[in-house]
């Protein structure tokens, strides 16, 4: 097999790869670049979300971070990431002191059973992360 | 015409933390359905939210396609003076809605 033809069926395997759903690794990825060096600990953040989902169309969300949000110690974002939804990012919240509470919500679409994670990047530049595995009956990709 | 919805109280005294849910109308098209014909419905979506408090940034969201339809966020802020809160929403094909909310901080 010459080099041309192995190009080209790598290509196609990533490309079969995209809208199959992301994978644990382009979780990583974006955890990392969330993180911008800082390890996540796990604590600190609670990740609301249903266990078991009927409707994975529309899937209420909230997230609590433990936080005072004083100027000096307060939750700068709050990163929402999927496992196997075609992309990975769901949402970024940017918050700061004059939040007065890092608690947010919103509803998202789930393609299938997966581990979804909440990560908060405080003001100190530390990392925290709360992760859930989330079972959903009827997915949002059926819609098509 | 868009329709959004902010969720704000009318008062409030100086200091308390509020709550504010905005929700706009917007199908939130993911970019992965098929149209039917052949190819893929492309990919609308709102992919910002930012709330202005007497003009200062007081919150955003980045948002993507996983966000359900009809985009819901709900956030806090502080009621430091009385004033105008504007809600602006800016996605994709240029699409940009804002709301406003008046305040009145005892």
């Amino acid at each position: 097999m010459n080099a041309a033809r192995r190009i080209v069926i790598a290509g196609l395997g990533t490309m079969l790869l995209r809208p199959a759903g992301a994978a644990p690794e382009t979780l990583r990825v974006a955890i990392e670049k969330f993180a911008a060096g800082a390890a996540p600990q796990t604590g600190r953040v609670t990740l609301e979300i249903a266990p078991l989902v009927d409707n994975g169309n529309v899937v209420p969300v909230t997230i609590r971070v433990a936080s005072p949000m004083t100027a000096e110690d307060h939750v700068r974002a709050i990163a929402l990431f999927n496992e196997h939804n075609p992309n990975t990012e769901m949402a970024i919240f940017h918050l700061g002191p004059r939040s007065g509470r890092a608690t947010v919500s919103t509803r998202v679409r789930l393609a299938t059973s997966q581990q979804i994670v909440a990560l908060a990047k405080m003001s100190d530049g530390s990392v925290w992360q709360h992760r859930v595995d989330v079972i959903v009956t009827l997915a949002a990709c059926i819609e098509s | 015409m868009t329709r959004a919805i902010v969720f704000a109280p009318k008062s409030a005294r100086r200091g308390d933390v509020i709550e504010i849910r905005a929700t706009i109308q917007h199908p939130m098209e993911t970019g992965y359905r098929w149209d039917g014909k052949g190819g893929l419905v492309g990919r609308d979506i709102v992919s910002r939210l930012e709330c202005r408090y007497e003009g200062e940034l007081v919150f955003a969201v980045d948002l993507w396609q996983a966000i359900a339809a009809n985009p819901m966020v709900s956030f806090f802020t502080i009621a430091t003076t009385s004033g105008t809160l504007e809600l602006k929403w800016t996605g994709d094909h240029g699409f940009a809605h804002t709301e406003t909310a008046a305040l009145t901080v005892e």
